[in-house]
């Protein structure tokens, strides 16, 4: 029997609120409202209730913890995700997966543990003013949480779909080695992406949030933040609506929140749309521009003996060969990761229809998939795209795909294609509507250089979003300071990943962790007039 | 193929179709009886277009009238969990297919639905798919996306594709 540390945490009495159940408006009082329950918001629920302040999460998905975690997509996809899943860009061109669940993101990553590189942060130091952030400076900010949520490496032999990247690379003289990941007592299993069945991971759903719980926090989730009321370049008062209990429609009950300070952890889009609603000062428009992506290509290959791509952790293996190959600035890189497999996103990943699909998923069994995450942000045309409203004041990211970022994209089908080949593939069939299944690296060389490569056509994806909320050391270049202080709204911060002034060239969810820590401390010693205590 | 004037033609039409289904269905077709929760959002004229365009979009899997119908039932019940604004997109591309001017001159399917053939169906995903219009291929992705959603989301889906399904965890 696994024990479930949420279910036991609500038999105990913490308190959490489900808004889809409020017969009538709530308000609360407080010292510190966050907006947000992922890597940011858990983060700085934690630093902030160990330094004795009283805090309220607000969380717009449901709480769900282990026992309802089943590993079927047909669940997860609806209950944990932002718009079950089919959360798209402006043009729908690039799909884009986002946790929405107490936990974030975090509740369904797929545990890819980096540190921000120093390449990137080097960029930020010389464009955006942001001397701080030295690799000295945010080490041990990195190493706490690294031992606070168990990130280490990942000694079982990687499964077959991992394997692969890194037989494949090798062939070529490519460099290949291990992700770091936030488990303990992982059993290997492979469904991190519709919630941990084990606790295993280290997810903000099980470590942090808890002990903010513990410590008496309140939780308000089912509740969607709608807009700061501001007042002489204050807020005074957060605006949320509940939602029903399938988080679709709101149901005309309110969430008044009263804080010292608030906290914007709703992630690269949710963020920069609450302060959009709220009309916050944005005099040189930089709000909610600059959101990246790593835009996201993929590669299925067919090999002739089964792969599994379902069983076993996910994205072990990764290279970084194809982000070293010149300046940070110069044409786009891209890191080389190898996604779990689920029928369900699989299906609906895979181009074409009919007899054509079903022969593409019958041999679902031997499919190795490799992706290629794109560094947006850095090249002068990768400027990446903004958050905008639509008439219901729900959010949605326009993100054109530049020529630059599709003269990566080829070299990165042709680099995928080329590995699984190395690795033995019977065949390599790019995710592009012309494309077909090539059976020989010499064919998919040829066809890859001359697909059309066009929005709707080739599949791009994204699981990282970032920017939009950027940091810089004036507000006409960011959002933000380095401290993660709102420029014109003197007790607001952003702590998520949209403080970032570029993509950052690795999964995000350390660096979201380390940088908040940081700031969070920061803030913790202003709002108590004290240093605070320690994590954990 | 339709010439650039047609589709221009037809571009126009598309976008009267478009608008007017818009304002005829700007709310779900049906709430539940009890409870604030809409379970289920088409109307019997989008269960006839998805059940004429699923069995195309699934041709080679052998889906019988009982599993069509189910995998329909599916599509409803993820429509009624998407976001309001993506609900509306659904339904006014459903309520679009199963005009007369939406079928006959914009997805080219001459013949009602239940009667229309599967490769006529076929044909008409293959044009969208390929279109110069990104909001046909946008339609496409929509159904492409609901369709086998729904379908590889069934545990009957799986023994053809080799997927045991998830391991046991107690």
């Amino acid at each position: 029997m696994i024990r479930d540390p949420i279910r036991e945490g609500l038999a105990a009495g913490w308190k959490v609120t489900d808004a889809s159940r409020l017969e009538r408006d709530l308000v609360l009082d407080t010292d510190v409202a966050i907006v947000g329950t992922g890597a940011g918001g858990g983060v700085t629920a934690e630093i902030l209730t160990a330094a004795g302040l009283d805090v309220v999460m607000v969380e717009e998905g449901p709480l769900r913890s282990s026992s309802d975690f089943h590993m079927l997509e047909a669940e997860a996809y609806p209950q944990l995700y932002q718009e079950s899943a089919a959360r798209k860009t402006l043009d729908k061109a690039i799909t884009i997966l986002q946790g929405r669940c107490v936990g974030g993101s975090t509740t369904v990553n797929w545990t890819s543990s980096f540190r921000a590189p120093e390449a990137t942060l080097a960029f930020w130091r010389e464009r955006f003013g942001l001397g701080a952030l030295t690799p000295g400076e945010l080490a041990p900010w990195f190493e706490r949480m690294e031992q606070r949520l168990a990130v280490g490496a990942w000694t079982v032999p990687p499964n077959e779909n991992n394997a692969a990247l890194a037989r494949g690379a090798a062939k070529l003289g490519i460099a290949t080695a291990a992700i770091r990941r936030n488990v303990k007592d992982c059993w290997n299993i492979g469904y991190c992406g519709m919630g941990c069945p084990t606790n295993a991971k280290q997810s903000m759903l099980v470590t942090t949030i808890p002990a903010a719980l513990a410590r008496g926090a309140r939780l308000v989730c089912g509740a969607r933040a709608d807009r700061l009321r501001l007042h002489r370049g204050r807020v005074a008062m957060l605006e949320c609506a509940a939602l029903d209990p399938r988080g679709v429609h709101a149901t005309g009950k309110r969430v008044r929140i009263r804080a010292k300070h608030y906290v914007l952890a709703a992630g690269a889009i949710g963020s920069p749309a609450v302060l959009i609603r709220s009309r916050a000062p944005d005099p040189h428009r930089t709000l909610g521009r600059r959101t990246f992506l790593h835009p996201t290509v993929i590669s299925a290959a067919v090999m002739p003996q089964r792969v599994d791509g379902h069983a076993g952790a996910p994205q072990t293996i990764f290279s970084d060969h194809f982000l070293e190959q010149g300046p940070v600035d110069g044409p786009i890189g891209f890191k080389l990761e190898a996604p779990p497999l689920h029928p369900v996103l699989f299906g609906m990943t895979l181009q074409g229809f009919g007899e054509p699909h079903a022969t593409l998923m019958g041999a679902f069994p031997h499919a190795q998939v490799l992706i290629a995450l794109l560094r947006d942000g850095f090249h002068p045309e990768s400027r990446g795209g903004a958050v905008g409203l639509r008439d219901d004041g729900s959010p949605v990211l326009g993100y054109r795909l530049t020529p630059v970022v599709w003269e990566a994209v080829r070299r990165a089908l042709l680099a995928m294609a080329e590995i699984q080949f190395a690795a033995g593939a019977k065949s390599v069939l790019p995710v592009h509507e012309r494309a077909q299944a090539y059976s020989s690296w010499a064919e998919a060389r040829a066809e890859i250089g001359a697909l059309p490569l066009e929005p709707l056509l080739t599949r791009v994806v994204s699981a990282h979003v970032m920017g939009g909320c950027g940091m810089a050391d004036s507000p006409q270049r960011g959002v933000v300071d380095a401290g993660g202080r709102h420029f014109h709204l003197a007790n607001v911060s952003v702590h998520d990943g949209s403080v970032f002034p570029t993509s950052l060239g690795v999964n995000p969810q350390l660096s979201i962790y380390a940088l908040t820590a940081r700031n969070a401390s920061a803030l913790a010693a202003d709002l108590t007039r004290k240093a605070p205590p320690p994590i954990g | 193929m339709p010439t650039r004037r047609q589709f221009l033609k037809y571009g126009v039409a598309g976008a009267l179709a478009l608008a007017a289904a818009g304002i005829a269905r700007s709310q779900p077709a049906y709430r539940a009886a009890s409870g604030q929760e809409p379970l289920t959002v088409l109307g019997a004229e989008d269960r006839a277009v998805l059940a004429a365009i699923a069995p195309a979009m699934l041709a080679g899997i052998g889906v019988g009238a009982e599993r069509r119908d189910a995998v329909v039932g599916s599509v409803d019940r993820a429509v009624a969990g998407l976001p309001p604004h993506l609900q509306r997109e659904v339904l006014q591309l459903l309520a679009l297919l199963g005009s007369w001017p939406g079928r006959r001159w914009i997805a080219g399917v001459g013949s009602p639905w239940p009667e229309a053939s599967r490769e006529e169906v076929a044909a008409f995903l293959e044009r969208w798919r390929f279109s110069r219009w990104a909001l046909l291929q946008q339609g496409y992705h929509a159904l492409h996306d609901l369709v086998l959603a729904a379908w590889y989301a069934r545990l009957d889906s799986w023994p053809a594709i080799g997927y045991a399904g998830p391991p046991e965890v107690k």
